[in-house]
Order: structure tokens, then C-alpha cells, then sequence
């Protein structure tokens, strides 16, 4: 439990720290973050060259249980965060059962305690997530609950989203909205415009999304609720969040690698490792997301990790399930697209995947941050290797992923979560 | 003829170059004889075997395939299951591996979903034929329009074609589109907004929702059937209103050239999208379709076997 590294470049836009230091970990919590620091008593890692962030925080995870185990457990998931540089993350409640309940948090809490990984549930806002009453908040929240949401199901009835952002903010808990109107969305399996209409596939306006997040937004003015749009994919969401900022209705936003790098042209495959919800866009909906990423106005990159198995994925575009895995290629696609072409800093990079993610959850001190004093959460960068991404290397359970065959340039070359040291890739 | 055919797969028009439609509309032409003959069978694909494999319901399709199976001799077997495979828990490929397993050569297949048969034509060694693919493409029966306009018009190239219809939902409409734009024809397409599909301009062909200005200049008017669940999906409020606005009859085609083509691609809502007395006068060449198309199908499968053919010569050569 005891580490020095030494000689890593530290990334910590929180404490203002931007200079090659020494960390030395002893029994798991950082003791000394100074210039050449002694010989320890424990391993020394070499941090020559590469740098070290506060760990990732990832606002949106699948990891399928209870019920779902076919596609991946809390203990797979957790592994493959921990790959990808992620010392937590916030699980999606659409497991079966639902976590609408404390027992399935008291149950997600315990297999997470497996790996040394932090796992913040997210409950459902409504009962089995069918839109009708409200789940029990208050012990949903007791149990361990960070933030409620029906993600993947867009609360449509209005007065019960007021009901439910009244209730969640007298207990100051997330509200995360998974905006799309499902009636507006029509049945779509991608993005509607040119490729849908060249490919013959039903399209989903990106003015289901754009709705949504208007009345959202709206509502949590008049609520006073913690309101977070999860996966942004259209312009006209970024403009619509812009707005409510500048009002100082308090919103948050994330966006997904996937959105951020990628357009509705991959689809002209058929291809369902391209099928996913929100849908991938044009190029212009991607451009004002990084515009979006880099003026604040989106907080966070999230993975929304959503592993299915092969066979699932084997089904036609139309009935393949939409989703894809994002947590072990997150860092290197951020790296790759938004730090190497100039769109963010490395001290933006820790802020969107870690420090921001921490404070629109409130997580304690030590999270979000490299901070003497408190648990070691951190992970070791190599901004400049270059690897291509292998559907076998996946430590995930499925391999859904849209960047298989590309190559990136940035990865985690080591996690220590918990205070514990998960892997090394020198 | 002065190009081979070299595709393995005949799933789309999209993908496919003028030459290539050229090839398939004069092999047609001259495989239309053959029934015309009194024994209306010739020995080209005998010894073959084809599947015709249909996961949606097909009559004239199927049976339009079927004939032209027999003409060339081939073996032809049926397989016909409502909704996709996957309802049943096997995947598509799998269904059509057990079957190429019984040394098929051709799979010729309709599938509720669109892309289904270009993923199945990478995976497979034999020849997959589209016969309809969800929304997407039936490159078969757009062939056989454009055979037919061809037929009554001499050529493809600055005809002007509307379609009216139910567009959004229409492989007929789609396949037509990417197969007449590169024929050199005009298309414009007709219906309410709500049944025209996002940003088709994109595909280089004209949008309206005036059928007047569709069709006055309109050398060929091509119907598509309307459904009539679409009401209860609102994409308009009646089919009285849609008939009232869109349907082709004596006083519509007043304002159309006087030796307009009516197409098509059936089955027909009589009363609906067309008037009985247009269906049933001169300007309707609706059965010259069905007839051409068995001589278009008889091509294609003809050009795909060819593909074959030479595939097997020279495996042979190398072995």
C-alpha cells in the first residue's frame, strides 16, 4: 500500500498544480506531493514522461446488474473502468429489477466493495422506471443513492417531473434527465436527415432531444432542482443549456466520446456497434458539441457505458439494441480528438473527466483532485502512445465498441483507486 | 456486350453504376422472348439452385422470382416466416447458413429490415438478390420500371418521372431514385410533407406537395400504394382528404401530357391513389410491369450466375 512515484507530470487544475512532482502513498493516502521526495518505504514507480491525473469520474455507467449479467457484472465493469483510468463511476438503475428499491442498492453497493473501485448508484425517479409515481427518494438516498434518474426513458409527464425535481432537490439529490421525447422520436433507429433517408433507415429527429431538454430545463427554473443532461447529441441542446446557464438555472451537462468524435455517416453499414441513444449526428451537431465542451457550457465527458453481447449486437440495425461501450477507450479518445487537435488543455481534459464530474455529484474532498491527506484516486497518463483499439483486448464483458480498428494516441498507463495500485501497462 | 457483370450480390441500386443497370435492362430484353415461346423454358441455369427466402409477406414478388427461377431451369425452394428470424431466437445468419449448408446458390430474400441483406451478402460466399429490404431498397422492381419506361419510351435519359405516394416508406420510391438520377432521368416526388422523407433533395431529385405541378411536365407518373394505417399514424388526417388531393384520375390528368405513363408497382387501392377508370384505360401500363418483370429478374439472376460461373472456372484453374 505504499508508492512513490516519482517524477510524474501532476495535473490538478483544482489545486492549481501543473509542475513534475513526487507523490509518495503511504497505506493508501497521499502523505507528501512535493520535489524530490526520499526513498520510501515501499515501490518506487517511475513517472518520467508520463502524467497524473486525479481519477476519472465517469457520470454514466450500465453495468447490467442485477439481471443483465450476460452483458457485463459490477465486477467486469469495475475492471474495465479501472483500465481506462476510472477510479468511479454512476451506475444507470435500468437493471431488472430496477434499483427503485434500497435492497438493489444495498446489493450494488456490497459487489462493488469486490474491486478497489467506487460505484455511486443512481436510483430510478419513478417507480420500475414506468413513468407513473415516484420512488422512494428519501431511502433510496439513506441507501446510498447519488443522483435518480429513468435513464433511458425520458419522464414525459410533465407534472410528475415537476413532482419528482421538487422532491429531489429537498433532498439535494442529481436529477439526471435522458432527454428525448419518445413520441417525437417516432420510432427512429438513427439520426434523421441526408443518411437516414440515403440508408432507408427510420430516423430520430434531433428535436426530440432538443424538446426534452427545453421543458427540463424549464422545470428545474422552477423547481430549483440540480438538473444534469446526460449525453448530449444535438446542437440545438448545447444552445438550449448555453441559454439556461447565462439564466443561472442550475444545469449541468455531459457528452459522450462517441458524440464528440463521431457522425451518423458511420451507420452506412448497417453496422449496430454505430446504433445507439441518443444517435450519433451530423458533423455539425459534433462540431458545436466541442464547441459546447470547450466554452463550459457542456461540464463532463461521460462514457454511458452500455455493454450488450454479441448475439444482440448480431440482430439487424433496426432491432439490435442501441449502446456501446466507452469506458476503456474514453481517455484515449479524448486525448486523441479534443487535447492532440488543439480543442482542450490537459488541465481542461482532468477538468471534463474528473474534477467536474466530482462536484456535480458533491463528492468529498480527495475526489476531482490530488489532494495530501486524503485517499490515493489518481491515474498515470501516457499522452503520447499510440494503440489501436482490438475488439479481444476489451476487458469489459461485451465488445460493443464504435472505435474498434482506430487508432488512439493517449492512455492509462496505471490506476491506483482506493488507495490501492490496479494495474500497471508499462 | 461490352462490360461483365462482377458483383456477387445484387442488393441495392445505390451502389451500382449506369453501365451496370444498362447491362441488366438489355440482357432483359433479350431474355423477354423466351416466354413468348410455346415452351417457356430455357436450360441456363439448369443443375442451380435458388432460395427464395421471404421473412414479409410477398405475393407478386415471390411468384414474379419463382417463374423466373423456372424458366432458367433452376431449382427453386421457398421459405416464408413472418417477422424476422430473430423473433424466434436465431439469428439471420444462422437461418441462412442452415440453408447454404444445403449447397444453395443463390439466395434471393425479402426482409422486414433495412440493411439486412447487405449485411447478409458480406458474410456469404453465394450471391444474396434484395427483394425488398424494410424501407430501403427493392433495386428488382425499380429495374423493371425503369425496363418499362424504356420500353415505351425509347430511352431513360431527361424523361421526367413523379412518384406520388407514400415516399417515406417506400423501397420502390428509393430504389427508383438511385436508379433513374443515374439513368440521366428527372425525378420529382409528391405527397403530404409528412410522407416525404428528411433532406431528399440531398439525392438530386425534386420534392413537392403540389401534385399539379408534379405531374404537368411528368412523362411517366409512378403511384406508390398508400397504407392504410398511415391515418392512425398521422401522417394525414384522412384517406378521404389524401384521395381528395393526391389521387391520380380523368380530371388530374387533365393537367398531365396526354401520353403520360401510369406505373404502378401494385397491389393497387382502387379508388385511393388511383381512379378505377385510369387504372383500366391506355395511359395504365401497370401489367406491362408485372410481365417485364420476370424478364429483369431472369437477368439478373442470369448475370449473378455468371459470376459464378467464372468464379468456379478459375478456382478450378488454380486447384
Amino acid at each position: 500500500m505504499n508508492w512513490l512515484i516519482k517524477k510524474a507530470h501532476v495535473v490538478d487544475p483544482k489545486n492549481k498544480v501543473d509542475a513534475t512532482l513526487d507523490v509518495a502513498i503511504k497505506n493508501g493516502i497521499i502523505r507528501e506531493l512535493r520535489k524530490d521526495i526520499e526513498t520510501p518505504n515501499g515501490e518506487t514507480i517511475d513517472g518520467n514522461g508520463l502524467y497524473l491525473f486525479p481519477g476519472l469520474i465517469d457520470l454514466h455507467v450500465h453495468f447490467r446488474e442485477p439481471g443483465f449479467e450476460q452483458k457485463e457484472s459490477i465486477l467486469s465493469g469495475s475492471r474495465a473502468a479501472l483500465k481506462g483510468g476510472f477510479v468511479a463511476a454512476v451506475t444507470m438503475p435500468n437493471t431488472q429489477p430496477p434499483c427503485d428499491h434500497q435492497s438493489v442498492i444495498d446489493n450494488i453497493i456490497r459487489k462493488a466493495n469486490e474491486v478497489p473501485f467506487y460505484l455511486f448508484p443512481a436510483a430510478t425517479l419513478t417507480k420500475g422506471r414506468e413513468g407513473k409515481e415516484l420512488s422512494e427518494m428519501a431511502d433510496l438516498k439513506k441507501a446510498g443513492a447519488w443522483a435518480v434518474t429513468d435513464d433511458g426513458t425520458w419522464v414525459s409527464d410533465a407534472l410528475l417531473m415537476r413532482r419528482a425535481m421538487e422532491y429531489a432537490s429537498m433532498l439535494d439529490l442529481l436529477v439526471i434527465s435522458h432527454a428525448e421525447d419518445h413520441r417525437l422520436a417516432g420510432g427512429g433507429v438513427m439520426n434523421e436527415g441526408v443518411m437516414s433517408t440515403r440508408l432507408g433507415l427510420k430516423g430520430i429527429p434531433a428535436a426530440s432531444e432538443v424538446v426534452a431538454v427545453s421543458r427540463d430545463v424549464i422545470l428545474a427554473e422552477l423547481t430549483g432542482a440540480r438538473l444534469h443532461v446526460t449525453h448530449v447529441s444535438a446542437k440545438g441542446t448545447v444552445e438550449q443549456i448555453r441559454l439556461a446557464k447565462q439564466k443561472k438555472i442550475s444545469v449541468t451537462a455531459d457528452a459522450t466520446p462517441h458524440h464528440f468524435s463521431l457522425t451518423d455517416e458511420l451507420c452506412a453499414a448497417y453496422d449496430t456497434n454505430f446504433k445507439m441513444m441518443p444517435p450519433l449526428r451530423t458533423e455539425e451537431d459534433r462540431l458545436a458539441i466541442c464547441e459546447g465542451i470547450k466554452d463550459g457550457t457542456i461540464d463532463a465527458i461521460a462514457t454511458d457505458h452500455a455493454p450488450h453481447t454479441a448475439e444482440e449486437k448480431m440482430a439487424e440495425f433496426q432491432d439490435a439494441p442501441p449502446g456501446v461501450i466507452g469506458l476503456e477507450t474514453a481517455l484515449g479518445v479524448t486525448l486523441t480528438e479534443l487535447y492532440h487537435k488543439g480543442v482542450l488543455s490537459l488541465s481542461q481534459v482532468v477538468n471534463k473527466l474528473s474534477r467536474e464530474p466530482a462536484k456535480i455529484l458533491k463528492l468529498p474532498s480527495g475526489f476531482g483532485e490530488i489532494r495530501v491527506g486524503t485517499e490515493a484516486n489518481l491515474v498515470l497518463v501516457d499522452v503520447r502512445e499510440e494503440w489501436t483499439v482490438k475488439k479481444e483486448d476489451f476487458v469489459s464483458k461485451s465488445n460493443n465498441s464504435c472505435f474498434i480498428g482506430k487508432t488512439l494516441k493517449g492512455k492509462a498507463v496505471a490506476t491506483i483507486s482506493r488507495g490501492t495500485l490496479w494495474q500497471k501497462q508499462f | 456486350m461490352s462490360i461483365l457483370w462482377k458483383r456477387k450480390d445484387l442488393v441495392g441500386l445505390k451502389d451500382l453504376e449506369a453501365e451496370e443497370i444498362q447491362l441488366v435492362l438489355d440482357t432483359a430484353k433479350s431474355l423477354q422472348e423466351i416466354s413468348l415461346r410455346p415452351v417457356k423454358k430455357v436450360p441456363t441455369l439448369r443443375g442451380r439452385t435458388v432460395a427464395n427466402l421471404f421473412f414479409e409477406p410477398s405475393t407478386r414478388t415471390r411468384v414474379s422470382f419463382e417463374l423466373a427461377e423456372k424458366r432458367l431451369s433452376a431449382d427453386a425452394i421457398n421459405f416464408t416466416s413472418a417477422g424476422s428470424s430473430t423473433v424466434k431466437g436465431e439469428t439471420l445468419k444462422d437461418t441462412v447458413r442452415n440453408i447454404e449448408s444445403l449447397k444453395v446458390d443463390l439466395i434471393v430474400m425479402r426482409h422486414p429490415a433495412s440493411g439486412a441483406p447487405h449485411r447478409l451478402a458480406e458474410s456469404l460466399p453465394i450471391s444474396v438478390v434484395n427483394a425488398g429490404d424494410g424501407i430501403n431498397e427493392h433495386p428488382t422492381q425499380a429495374l423493371l420500371d425503369m425496363f418499362t419506361i424504356r420500353e415505351k419510351k425509347g430511352h431513360l435519359a431527361g424523361i421526367k418521372v413523379a412518384f406520388v405516394g407514400d415516399i417515406v416508406h417506400s423501397r420502390v420510391a428509393r430504389s427508383n431514385i438511385w436508379g433513374l438520377t443515374k439513368m440521366g432521368a428527372e425525378v420529382t416526388l409528391c405527397a403530404p410533407k409528412t410522407l416525404l422523407p428528411a433532406q431528399v433533395e440531398a439525392l438530386g431529385v425534386r420534392a413537392t406537395s403540389n401534385l399539379e405541378e408534379a405531374i404537368h411536365e411528368a412523362d411517366v407518373i409512378n403511384l406508390l400504394r398508400i397504407q392504410m394505417e398511415r391515418q392512425s399514424e398521422s401522417y394525414f388526417p384522412s384517406i378521404r382528404e389524401y384521395a381528395n388531393n393526391y389521387q391520380i384520375n380523368r380530371d388530374v390528368l387533365k393537367h398531365a401530357k396526354p401520353d403520360v405513363l401510369i406505373m404502378h408497382p401494385g397491389p393497387v387501392n382502387r379508388g385511393i391513389e388511383l381512379s378505377s377508370d385510369v387504372m383500366d384505360s391506355p395511359y395504365s401500363v401497370i401489367l406491362d410491369q408485372v410481365t417485364n418483370g420476370l424478364a429483369v429478374r431472369m437477368a439478373v439472376l442470369y448475370l449473378l450466375s455468371g459470376v459464378r460461373n467464372r468464379a468456379a472456372k478459375k478456382a478450378s484453374v488454380h486447384s
